[in-house]
């Protein structure tokens, strides 16, 4: 099963050991995170040692070599959503949550992370749950919008 | 089918903002809205709505602006729609109330041009914003896109556009500002040289917080930064580049893709371009998540699929690139002033700006402040027309207090500065830089030693850990920062940070690190009276330092104007509030996190803070 899907990801890039960055990204995206025996395979199929994939997987930040949550919860720490609160709002999401940024909740519904800016300074503090972009958050709006996601 | 659509002419265009500020306004619903009603009334076929990049005014989103006539629309909702189409686009009246109006006049602007927003600006790098639908390549060629290409490629000699491209004075706008027509001709001599492969690389891995600029010009005009890197490509002669993406950005990379198919489709990318026998073609490749890949050693690390660490330079990048041949970096918003250059020429483009700075910047006005966006205007604006006539002030009466550019790299400039005239020499004399464009404004409740702090945690987190300066430095400097807004901080912190900033300046490998202690040397030199109170008093003044804050209710007015009304205590997460409704309410101090929501939510302005 992960062979298949981890070969169709290798074809769509023939193979390409420079293009090892991209392969990663699509493999982050089509399972949540980089498992370990995934990675095994790459490292076999490209020729490119083990240790050196994890270096790329642990340096950048878009990879995660745990599972992430099936709703990923982004609070932005740009400049502009730090002037107007956003450290409140990671930690009231924090609260809320029973977790730490950057880890995820025990039912796998929500995985939290911080970013840096997300390019909507301005619509300031800014959270993004998937692909939703949700500005001018406040403290109070929050139970509403982790409801909201949860059914 | 689709040349048909496109050849199709309409009486009325509705160009909607469909840059990710609006769509996250909803701005794709009002679409729906807008082309359900419109065919409800039978006008489909003389009113057509178009998806246009970001048209700017963020704040207002989302934004309608129609076709002939300019006439602006903000803040639509699905609801407004069908008033909407019935008055404006069927009877011809346009709808007053849902137009802008300043908020000193209350009078509502109709046409785009006279808003004050926008009538101090001057585009160039955003020309075709709100113009064109950034997914039809049709549209860009209607507004002279590929025009300054066909130029380039049939009727100029490398030299020729270099040398244009050197008079007009342009600098980089990633930050650094190094002349650009320089660049080009560094690596274009290396050619000679070696010889072989060379390559263009656009830098688009915009990683200062609070600057989208080259998000937006990516999103709503992609294809003027394709072909400024065609010419470029001809100046210096590569035959492939790159265009590397930050990973935060997937609009832009889909669009971008959408750019790139439909150019290589009309021949305008590829083998044989337009038949003048010059091949080039582009490949998109996406960050990770690196802010360090930013820095163009790195940058390019990462494109070849390694860890993004910066090397040192010489070699530069002109010599030594992208697997080792001559490279030619440069940042979006650059790519996107070339076309321009070379439609209208070098001197006119010189003719905007100051004496060392030539042509118009894009900053993102972004934080405290009432109009927030994306604006492009001439060098040598003041920092008042900016803040205050573009930006319409600071929102809630409050007080300017300061302006960020630069991001982690740049500074804090005090209001004293307010008149100084903006190009890259007056912002590194003021101890900031231009970098790529952010622009934080701070109002009385910004702490400046928080700020630093912020910065601070930033460089930190994202520093590679290659060199000691940058990886210990910006941590030692992190801890000492944290102590003071703790209230733990002693007079001598500020003579260590006095020592570490320059070390780390003169030492560090690369530029995030050479530029990491200029938050705090700025915030130093204009606010010391805030590390001062911090330390001195354990006291913030803005309160934002929550271990310095104490939340109190004053009872007398909870009871008299809020009726104990109970707000504050269900929304409290830590159960530190005692009091039910009809009762005055109270605070536990040893339970109270400091989180604020009390005092946010409190509407009869019952809950303090000292």
């Amino acid at each position: 099963m992960n062979e298949q899907r981890v070969s169709e990801i290798l074809t769509r890039y023939q193979g390409d050991s420079s293009s090892i960055i991209a392969i990663l990204q699509d493999i982050q995206e089509d399972f949540s995170y980089l498992p370990p025996p995934v990675l095994k395979i790459i490292s076999h199929e490209l020729g490119i040692p083990l240790s050196r994939i994890l270096s790329l997987a642990t340096f950048y930040k878009a990879f995660s070599l745990k599972p992430k949550g099936k709703h990923r919860i982004h609070v932005c720490l740009g400049t502009a959503c730090h002037v107007r609160g956003a450290q409140r709002i990671i930690e009231k999401f924090e609260r809320d949550l029973g977790i730490k940024s950057g880890e995820t909740s025990a039912d796998r519904e929500f995985s939290l992370d911080a970013v840096r800016c997300i390019g909507c300074c301005g619509l300031a503090p800014v959270v993004m749950i998937g692909e939703d972009v949700h500005g001018k958050v406040t403290q109070t709006k929050i139970p509403g919008l982790l409801k909201k996601y949860k059914k | 089918m689709a040349e048909k659509e496109t050849q199709k002419t309409y009486r009325m265009h509705l160009m909607i903002c469909a840059g990710t500020g609006c769509v996250s306004n909803h701005s794709y619903e009002v679409k729906e809205a807008l082309e359900k009603e419109l065919r409800k009334h039978g006008l489909e076929n003389e009113v057509v709505v178009v998806p246009t990049g970001c048209n700017g005014f963020c704040e207002r989103g989302p934004i309608l602006v129609v076709q002939p006539g300019n006439i602006f629309y903000q803040q639509l909702s699905v609801k407004d729609v069908p008033h909407l189409v019935e008055e404006h686009f069927l009877k011809g009246r346009p709808v007053a109330k849902l137009m802008y109006s300043p908020p000193e006049t209350k009078q509502p602007v109709p046409v785009l041009n006279d808003i004050p927003f926008f009538n101090k600006q001057v585009l160039i790098a955003l020309r075709n914003r709100g113009l064109i639908d950034p997914e039809k390549i049709e549209e860009s060629i209607a507004h002279d896109g590929y025009k300054a290409m066909v130029k380039a490629l049939s009727e100029m000699k490398p030299e020729k556009i270099i040398a244009e491209i050197t008079l007009s004075g342009l600098r980089g706008r990633g930050g650094a500002g190094f002349p650009t027509g320089l660049k080009w001709q560094l690596v274009r001599n290396a050619m000679s040289t070696n010889g072989g492969q060379k390559y263009i690389v656009c830098n688009g891995d915009e990683g200062d917080p609070g600057a989208f600029m080259d998000r937006s010009i990516l999103e709503a005009d992609p294809h003027s930064v394709i072909e400024g890197m065609v010419i470029g490509a001809k100046a210096i002669g590569a035959t492939a580049g790159f265009i590397y993406v930050r990973n935060e950005y997937p609009l832009a990379v889909e669009r971008l893709s959408i750019a790139l198919k439909q150019a290589r489709d009309y021949g305008l990318l590829g083998q044989d371009i337009l038949g003048t026998g010059f091949d080039f073609d582009i490949q998109i490749k996406r960050g990770a998540g690196a802010f360090v890949c930013g820095e163009e050693t790195a940058l390019i690390a990462s494109i070849e699929g390694r860890l993004g660490e910066p090397r040192p330079r010489p070699p530069y990048p002109a010599q030594s690139g992208l697997w080792g041949k001559p490279t030619c970096i440069n940042n979006v918003e650059t790519w996107a002033n070339v076309p321009t250059i070379i439609n209208r020429g070098a001197k006119w483009y010189a003719g905007i700006g100051t004496k060392t700075s030539k042509g118009t910047k894009v900053f993102s006005l972004v934080g405290k402040i009432n109009n927030t966006g994306l604006v492009e205007v001439p060098m040598g604006i003041t920092l008042r027309e900016i803040i205050y006539d573009i930006g319409g002030g600071i929102p809630g009466g409050k007080a300017f207090k300061a302006v960020q550019t630069g991001g982690p790299s740049g500074g804090c400039i005090p209001k004293e500065k307010i008149d100084l005239p903006i190009d890259y020499e007056s912002l590194s004399e003021a101890g900031s830089m231009m970098g790529s464009g952010g622009m934080v404004i701070m109002d009385e409740d910004t702490c400046m030693v928080d700020v630093a702090r912020y910065f601070l945690t930033f460089t930190q987190d994202e520093s590679c850990g290659k060199c000691t300066p940058c990886r210990e430095g910006t941590k030692a400097m992190l801890e000492i920062l944290t102590k003071i807004t703790e209230g733990k901080g002693t007079p001598e912190d500020l003579t260590l940070l006095e020592d570490l900033a320059p070390a780390i300046k003169d030492t560090a490998l690369c530029g995030l690190g050479k530029t990491a202690p200029n938050p705090v040397l700025t915030t130093l030199r204009y606010f010391r009276n805030e590390y001062e109170t911090h330390i001195q008093n354990k006291k913030c003044p803005a309160h934002v330092c929550r271990p310095l804050n104490v939340y109190t209710i004053d009872p007398g007015l909870c009871l008299s104007q809020g009726h104990g009304c109970d707000v504050c205590r269900r929304n409290c997460s830590s159960e530190a509030i005692a009091g039910q409704k009809n009762e005055a309410h109270a605070i536990f101090q040893d339970k109270c996190i400091k989180c604020g929501v009390c005092y946010d939510v409190c509407a009869f302005g019952a809950v303090k803070v000292d």
